[in-house]
């Protein structure tokens, strides 16, 4: 049985958003996405999933403060700790075992709260072999860059060349908060961080709801003329030891990948789709996630980099909407407004940054620092 | 829709200090349920994990430090929560992994170390509260609980030795389970009542202790089962959850109404009309005393008001008309919160397959129902199983 989305509410992004609480983002971008699938949340949805980790909301048990702000009191409702797009394979899977027709899926970011961004970070260290080695765990990201510029033969400048193209992509969305005009020089001249990672590679943080409605297949086209489909989703951890765990290539993309794409029946994935958004945290994340999921050859990305493979306009626009970089890192938020915007994309409602024709396309995600977490949704339009 | 069973069960010892990490916790649950139902983890195509606060571990996104103890490394992966309801949610989950067609044999680990946080992991539970309306006040759960076991006693006229009386079965029945920590065959509704006073009207006998503890359950298809020759699956006849506004304070909290709308639609799926005569018997959820009443009438077991009576005439006893909480529950086994899936849809897998030894109910059984509770008083999910 096919799963449709039909309803999309995005709260526009920004760095911080001091004069609403968490829950009055959750309320809108919830309010948006039922408004667009025209459903009474309080009746017609079954089930709620909210994707929240206890530690970047401040809360013990965050999974108590959900219900009011969803409609979802006296309703089924619960969390998933992890990306939204692992929350979204579980809304998936609800209605293909035949508990839910319809569910509400919710992600957010309230990071502006969080005074220690870096500090909760290292505390998802190891508390015993990671952890008490300080410091910022930015490292974990430059020695990984390091790792995977060595093996992929790309070169920081490449890696700049990503980081002006997200951002500048995301001047033309109007959900995005960081979008600017760079030049890959600024890039290379910024900071460095944790060498070769410069403060520019880093994605900014920000602030953010996303819903998504998910129907099953009979009910989707009731509620929508043209439901963007959900034809796979997959997801895989890694290793979560530093010390066994890949560092130059994204295994747990690779396996989410496949799972995704089995589903799907996605042979050939550098033919099949229009657009992808792909997680880009980090700059370098982006061309090892590309090669992770099939969409650039391993050997040839740095070509491809420099060829405009992956600009808007380019043979696989990749981060049409600006990305991490461009619109800002919305952590557990970042993979479910990744697949809103390729829904947008698939339904025409791209605005400016509209790929003509879009009629596949594919969301990648991954948790952050020091995950090695991934998920994969492979949507479509049409039959 | 596919047909799903439990095919095995493994818990740790309950306790209040395990010398073991996290990590080994998960792996000793998980190695005995794969053990028990003849599987590598080769054979279980993805993972589900469950746990309550990250603060008790003191790990942020605890479950991907524990991936590894739970077998999750290059497979699909996934934790879900709804605080101390996790407990019978995470196998839920495990369900519709299943019954969705997307896997045939999934794991599913919970696990608590609650020993971590220190000096109580009480101190946690300061952090769970709405932080302008509660927080100030400084509440703590035993107050809360206290508030919640006073309201349905007053509604119901209610002694306190019938509850009492719940404390003292489960603590007798949990001297058959070879994990527990809080046995104790001699007990008395009198050494409850003379237990310190916690929060009028909780004694700390009321009280279910706090426990580090790891259980894991293997859930696989019927397709699954039948290849594999598997023996006494017990299947999952009907799941169902729900949760209540986050503001506890505008709530009657003589009655769980979020339990009773989450069982009816387990029941529904189950095609259970008349729960007190179409079910043998319950593992509802036992943090405190009062609370497996409560539970009890929330499933529609008796009517409401009437569990403490049933309680004072043994019906609930393990030889009982209705045994409730035969494992011992969480007053006698212990409480490492997600863990006590393995004292609840645990025990319906060992009970319904025959295996739970000197805890066997003595006659026929058929049908169970479990429970676990969470979030602020204002969560439940429910599982039936059936041999």
């Amino acid at each position: 049985m096919r799963v449709g989305i039909v309803g999309v509410g995005v709260v526009p992004f920004r760095p911080a958003t001091p004069e609403y609480s968490w829950k009055e983002i959750m309320y809108e971008a919830a309010s948006r996405a039922y408004a667009d699938a025209d459903i009474n949340p309080r009746e017609e949805v079954d089930s709620f999933i909210t994707c929240a980790e206890d530690y970047w909301e401040g809360f013990g048990i965050f999974d108590e403060f959900t219900p009011d702000q969803l409609g979802a009191v006296l309703r089924p409702a619960c969390t998933v700790t992890g990306d939204g797009i692992q929350g979204l394979a579980q809304g998936v899977l609800q209605i293909r075992a035949g508990l839910a027709d319809v569910v509400a899926v919710e992600a957010h970011s309230k990071i502006s709260d969080l005074l220690t961004y870096e500090g909760v970070v290292r505390h998802a260290m190891d508390p015993i072999w990671n952890k008490p080695l300080g410091g910022s765990p930015y490292y974990l990201a430059g020695l990984e860059m390091d790792a995977y510029l060595r093996a992929a033969k790309l070169s920081e400048r490449d890696c700049a060349a990503i980081v002006t193209k997200n951002r500048q992509n995301a001047r033309t969305n109007e959900r995005a908060a960081h979008g600017v005009k760079l030049d890959v020089e600024d890039v290379l001249a910024s900071p460095p961080i944790s060498t070769p990672l410069k403060e520019l590679d880093v994605a900014p943080l920000a602030d953010t709801a996303v819903v998504l409605v998910l129907a099953a297949e009979a009910r989707a086209k009731k509620l929508a003329s043209d439901p963007v489909w959900i034809r796979g989703v997959g997801w895989n951890s890694d290793s979560p030891w530093l010390e066994t765990r890949e560092w130059a290539e994204a295994k747990y993309l690779e396996n989410a990948a496949k799972m995704a794409y089995s589903e799907a029946k996605v042979r050939s994935p550098t033919s099949e789709f229009q657009l992808a958004e792909v997680d880009d945290k980090f700059s370098y994340k982006e061309p090892q996630h590309l090669e992770a999921l099939g969409l650039s050859k391993k050997g040839s990305t740095a070509k491809a980099i420099r060829a405009g493979t992956f600009e808007l306009g380019g043979d696989l626009p990749v981060n049409a909407s600006g990305g991490s970089l461009g619109c800002g890192n919305v952590i557990e938020a970042s993979g479910l407004h990744r697949v809103a915007e390729v829904a947008l994309q698939l339904r025409g409602h791209a605005g400016r940054n509209q790929i003509d024709g879009a009629r596949t396309g594919l969301a990648a995600s991954w948790r952050g620092l020091p995950t090695a977490t991934g998920a994969v949704a492979v949507l479509g339009v049409g039959r | 829709m596919r047909k799903v069973a439990c095919i095995g069960a493994g818990m740790t010892l309950f306790r209040r200090r395990l010398l073991e990490t996290g990590k080994e916790m998960c792996w000793e649950a998980a190695r005995m349920a794969l053990d028990s139902a003849g599987l590598t983890i080769d054979d279980v195509d993805a993972v589900v994990f469950g746990s309550a606060p990250d603060a008790f571990d003191g790990i942020h996104m605890k479950g991907e430090n524990l991936l590894d103890g739970c077998g999750g490394v290059g497979k699909p992966y996934v934790r879900v929560f709804t605080g101390g309801g996790t407990a019978v949610f995470s196998p839920i989950a495990g369900y519709w992994h299943v019954a969705s067609g997307a896997f045939d044999c999934v794991l599913v680990v919970n696990e608590e170390k609650m020993s971590s946080c220190q000096p109580h992991p009480q101190s946690v539970f300061g952090h769970i509260w709405d932080p302008i309306l509660d927080r100030p006040l400084k509440p703590n759960l035993v107050w809360i609980f206290a508030m919640e076991m006073n309201r349905y006693m007053t509604v119901h006229k209610v002694r306190y030795e019938d509850v009492a009386a719940v404390a003292v079965k489960n603590k007798r029945n949990a001297v058959a389970h070879p994990c527990a920590q809080l046995a104790d065959p001699n007990i008395t509704v009198d050494d409850v009542k003379n237990s310190e006073m916690m929060a009028w009207p909780v004694r700390r006998l009321d009280i279910s202790p706090p426990s580090d503890g790891a259980s894991a359950l293997v859930i696989a298809s019927e397709d699954f089962v039948r290849k594999r020759k598997v023996e006494s699956p017990v299947w999952f006849s009907g799941v169902g959850w729900c949760i209540d506004t986050t503001m506890w304070t505008d709530r009657d909290l003589y009655f769980p109404e979020y339990l009773a709308r989450a069982a009816k639609m387990a029941y529904k799926q189950a095609r259970i009309d008349d729960p007190r005569k179409q079910i043998d018997f319950a593992e509802p959820y036992d943090p405190f005393d009062y609370k497996e009443l409560h539970h009890m009438e929330g499933l529609g077991l008796c009517k409401k008001g009437e569990a403490p009576v049933l309680t004072r005439e043994g019906v609930t006893q393990r030889d009982g008309d209705l045994p409730t909480c035969p494992s011992g529950g969480l007053l006698g086994v212990g409480n490492p919160i997600a863990a006590t899936m393995g004292i609840k849809v645990g025990e319906l897998y060992w009970q319904l397959s025959g295996q739970a030894g000197k805890r066997q109910i003595p006659h026929e059984i058929h049908t169970g129902v479990t429970n676990a509770w969470g979030d602020l008083m204002q969560f439940s999910s429910v599982v039936v199983m059936r041999a």
